[in-house]
């Protein structure tokens, strides 16, 4: 275990922790309030970690859906995560084994995978797992405390901490697409498809899972297959 | 006791689809379309997650466009990730107690 690898994970891991917190926080409030109690929620957090897939498991949930309703939704909303699990891996290189990718498999998380990336370095096993360390605290114990709490914290708050999480998307978006104009292509297409889904009267009914899996693919496919990156800059 | 099935059921499917991609497919992709394409997906999944949706995640759209504007001039100068996620926070607060008044 390399002490200084799993340092700098841990350190880069931190606004992702604390902005967890906040955000499961409000799920933790949410559950309780419709009936789940405090240590089912956060067995929910400890064993799930995912922000969209937990609000749509909660009402599945409470609605009585079945099991099976319960796989497809969790499919369809998570399925971005078989995605980002491939670009990973091809970034992990050959060398990192099997039990370390098991447990490594657990924390790709949006936010986490995209701190992976964003890494200039070579990704290790210690710098991966210190990157999962503090969101993966941060998310159990933000949903403990708001199951506990309740809603004692007023909206206000809650909602500004909620939009940390779009901040360090857009801290890690805005820098490559600001220097490389393919990736501000993408992100325009990217972009221009998920208003589609949100605002036109057909594709507003769409889950918001399935649009974003509809737009990643769409303006990556329109991207690699328009500007295929060289060989040497992969990654 | 069946709460603990959709627990177990939800936690199993999440971890499958992170789990597979990242054990089944380890060899290196020689496809030059399929290498773009993974070097393209977190920056498009990471825009169509936030655009439009941090615009309904406040009390109200201006906070919610406000913040999007903060983070988006302050990592376009290169600030450092907390810095703009912690701004565009504070700018949502600052917004929604003005807004009070209103």
């Amino acid at each position: 275990m390399n002490g200084k690898e799993y340092r700098i994970g841990v350190e880069r891991g931190l606004p992702v922790g604390v902005g967890y917190f906040s955000v499961s926080f409000g799920f933790g409030a949410m559950a309780v309030a419709q009936g789940i109690k405090a240590l089912e929620a956060t067995l929910i957090s400890v064993t799930n970690l995912t922000s969209a897939g937990q609000f749509a498991g909660l009402t599945l949930i409470v609605a009585g859906a079945t099991l099976w309703e319960m796989v497809l939704t969790q499919l369809v909303i998570n399925s971005r995560y078989a995605l980002m699990s491939l670009a990973l891996s091809q970034r992990m290189g050959e060398k990192i084994g099997v039990l370390p990718r098991l447990l490594i498999a657990f924390f790709n998380t949006d936010e986490i995978f995209a701190l992976a990336m964003d890494r200039r370095e070579p990704l290790t096993v210690p710098f991966l797992l210190g990157l999962g360390t503090l969101p993966i605290i941060g998310w159990s114990l933000g949903t403990l405390c708001g199951a506990l709490a309740g809603s004692i914290l007023p909206q206000a708050i809650r909602a500004a901490l909620g939009v940390m999480l779009y901040g360090m998307f857009i801290a890690i978006v805005v820098p490559p697409a600001k220097t490389d104009r393919r990736i501000l292509g993408a992100v325009v297409i990217a972009l221009v498809c998920s208003c589609l889904f949100a605002w036109l009267p057909g594709l507003k009914t769409v889950s918001p899972g399935i649009s974003i899996v509809v737009c990643t693919v769409a303006a990556a496919g329109i991207l690699a297959w328009r500007c295929p990156v060289e060989e040497e800059e992969e990654g | 006791m069946r709460i603990y099935w959709y627990i177990l059921v939800m936690a199993l499917t999440t971890y499958l689809i992170r789990v597979l991609p990242l054990t089944i497919f380890r060899r290196p992709i020689r496809s030059r379309f399929l290498k773009s394409f993974l070097h393209y997906v977190p920056y498009c999944c990471l825009a169509a997650m936030t655009f439009p949706a941090i615009l309904s995640s406040t009390q109200s759209v201006l906070s919610g466009a406000l913040a999007l504007v903060v983070a988006v001039v302050l990592a376009y100068r290169g600030k450092s990730l907390i810095v703009v996620a912690l701004s565009s926070s504070a700018a949502v607060l600052i917004v929604e107690q003005i807004l009070r008044f209103f």
